[in-house]
């Protein structure tokens, strides 16, 4: 249990990442990323089923979502149309979309290679469980996006995206064009939920049109978690706070369902928990007012 | 030089509450002015001033400077030659990054935002110089979030941001007017001492009558659109506080104010 615990958090804290720098660092509450997440599993679905190579498909997803994602920015910054409505309008574009990409609604490849049965760690590791190398590479391409995200957020550009969300005004007064700045981070955002999708296609083995609902709102709550959970940790980072925040959310929620609810519940079990994260960190920031 | 050629500009128009505040408005600022603008609410100041930077729509005219036609320009792209302080403390600076960060992001004004570190390591000492000017013990508090800052501190801070890379003017949107006395007062002081040191063409507006009289080398009284006084040079140093608000205190009656 602890392992695919494990598993799908930090196949999920990929995403999560994605949902920070919209909603945490841009402001930006963005919708599509429930249309992207499974975009990328249909890239990577029907890539592999042809016999594509695992690993480019990390890469086509990404690019996938990116587009995506520039298209969102395009529609709120371009076409003036707000934040909420542009990524549902993506969302709900993209269920067609994913469909036509994959052909039908469940595409399973079950006896495909993977980036998992391909990995160089089965070569070096003989004799070690399937689990534990599945997670050797989650752990590896995590921490290689971790670190990635980091440095970006340190550039110059990094500084400009957290200025937008921190303070329009000032980014206009520097002679930058928001608007631009919101387009690259919502691509960078989506691509980074495809490239979710897909490796989290790879580790089931199969698409499902209808794996990306609830997606944002499991993104939200890992991050809502990580954020407050490990806000009083000077030391800690926000990315690797994500990235625990997610993995403590599907602990969570493997607890809810051990507890007795049945797979029909998971989108309910979902919700709930995300209502509750959102009630329990409300109730710190009103004590936080008190006492100021 | 910047000109204002015959500027109109209505809220609501086509409605019924449609409202004319300028009608042919024309200004010329000579380089190196330092302009104190003054006049009541809804006198048309701080529109004068959003006209200029484009962050609202003119219905007619032409803004002009160094004989380029600006009008057509987007805001962010004339604010690339702008410097802007605005009344509220908050709109200077990003709360959520550090005094050091901030300073990087106003020096990086005019460079492209690529992938280069966003703070130069080389550059530190000058910003830690150009915080020691201010005497508010910034310097040693590079790391600091600026959202703990005090109104005024980050109001010093946003002065400094705005004048860090060279720009063309400077534009001080009542930048004084959400401070405390003292506060108010420094803040005033620093900008006079920056403005002198840098030559820079400067268009204050305040509601600070003192202010008014005692900096800056031009002074304009708006009222309803127009510029019903304009004084530089040596007439503007003569002018005294008496008799401006007296001025003041005659379009105040005729609002009914």
């Amino acid at each position: 249990m602890l392992n695919s615990i494990l598993i799908q958090g930090f196949i999920f804290a990929i995403m999560s990442l994605g949902v920070y720098i919209t909603y945490k660092i841009l402001d930006f509450p963005d919708l599509s990323v429930d249309g992207t997440f499974p975009l990328g599993a249909a890239i990577t679905a029907i890539l592999i089923v042809k016999g594509v190579n695992p690993y480019i498909t990390l890469l086509v997803s990404f690019l996938g979502g990116t587009i995506a994602g520039m298209i969102t920015g395009i529609i709120h910054v371009k076409l003036k149309v707000r934040d909420l409505l542009a990524g549902i309008i993506m969302m709900t574009a993209l269920y067609s979309i994913n469909l036509r990409i994959a052909g039908k609604a469940n595409v399973a490849f079950t006896t495909k290679d993977t980036i998992f049965t391909k990995s160089i760690f089965r070569e070096l590791l003989r004799g070690v469980s399937g689990k534990t190398i599945t997670l050797i590479v989650l752990v590896m391409i995590v921490l290689l996006l971790k670190i990635v995200i980091d440095f970006y957020l340190k550039t110059r550009a990094g500084y400009l995206l957290r200025a937008v969300g921190d303070n329009k005004t000032l980014v206009t007064t520097l002679g930058k064009d928001i608007g631009l700045v919101k387009i690259i981070g919502l691509s960078l955002a989506n691509g980074l939920a495809a490239l979710a999708g897909c490796i989290y296609a790879q580790e089931e083995r199969y698409f499902d049109i209808s794996m990306g609902t609830g997606m944002v709102v499991i993104g939200l709550a890992s991050v809502i978690i990580g954020i407050n959970v490990f806000e009083r940790f000077d030391k800690i980072k926000p990315t690797t706070a994500v990235i625990a925040g997610t993995i403590l959310y599907k602990a969570c929620w493997a607890l809810a369902i051990k507890k007795g609810l049945s797979a029909n519940d998971l989108k309910l079990v979902t919700a709930v928990l995300f209502l509750i994260i959102l009630v329990l960190t409300q109730e710190k920031k009103r004590k936080v007012n008190k006492n100021a | 030089m910047l000109e204002l050629k015959s500027i109109s500009k209505y809220y609501n128009p086509g409605t019924v509450n449609e409202t004319c505040l300028f009608d042919q408005f024309s200004m010329k600022i000579g380089d190196e002015e330092f302009v104190s603008v003054v006049g009541s609410n809804g006198s048309g100041k701080t529109s004068m001033l959003n006209i200029i930077c484009g962050s609202i729509p003119i219905e007619q005219g032409q803004i002009i400077l160094d004989d380029k036609d600006i009008s057509n320009l987007k805001e962010y792209k004339r604010q690339q030659i702008i410097g802007r302080v605005y009344q509220n403390p908050a709109m200077g600076t990003c709360p959520n990054m550090t005094i050091l960060e901030n300073m990087s992001l106003a020096d990086n004004k005019g460079k492209p935002f690529n992938l280069k570190l966003g703070t130069n390591k080389k550059r530190i000492d000058f910003y830690r110089e150009s915080l020691r000017e201010l005497n508010l013990g910034l310097e040693d508090k590079l790391e600091v979030k600026v959202g703990s800052l005090s109104g005024g501190q980050r109001q010093a801070m946003a002065l400094l941001m705005s004048t860090l890379t060279s720009i063309r003017f400077l534009i001080l949107d009542e930048h004084t007017a959400a401070l405390d006395p003292k506060t108010a007062e420094i803040i005033m002081e620093l900008t006079d001492k920056i403005v002198k040191e840098k030559r820079l063409t400067t268009i204050m507006v305040t509601h600070n009558l003192r202010y008014a009289a005692e900096y800056g080398n031009r002074l304009i009284m708006m009222h309803q659109g127009e510029a019903i006084v304009d004084k530089a040079g040596k007439d503007k140093t003569e002018i005294k506080m008496e008799s401006i608000l007296e001025k003041f205190n005659q379009i105040s009656i005729e609002c009914g104010n």
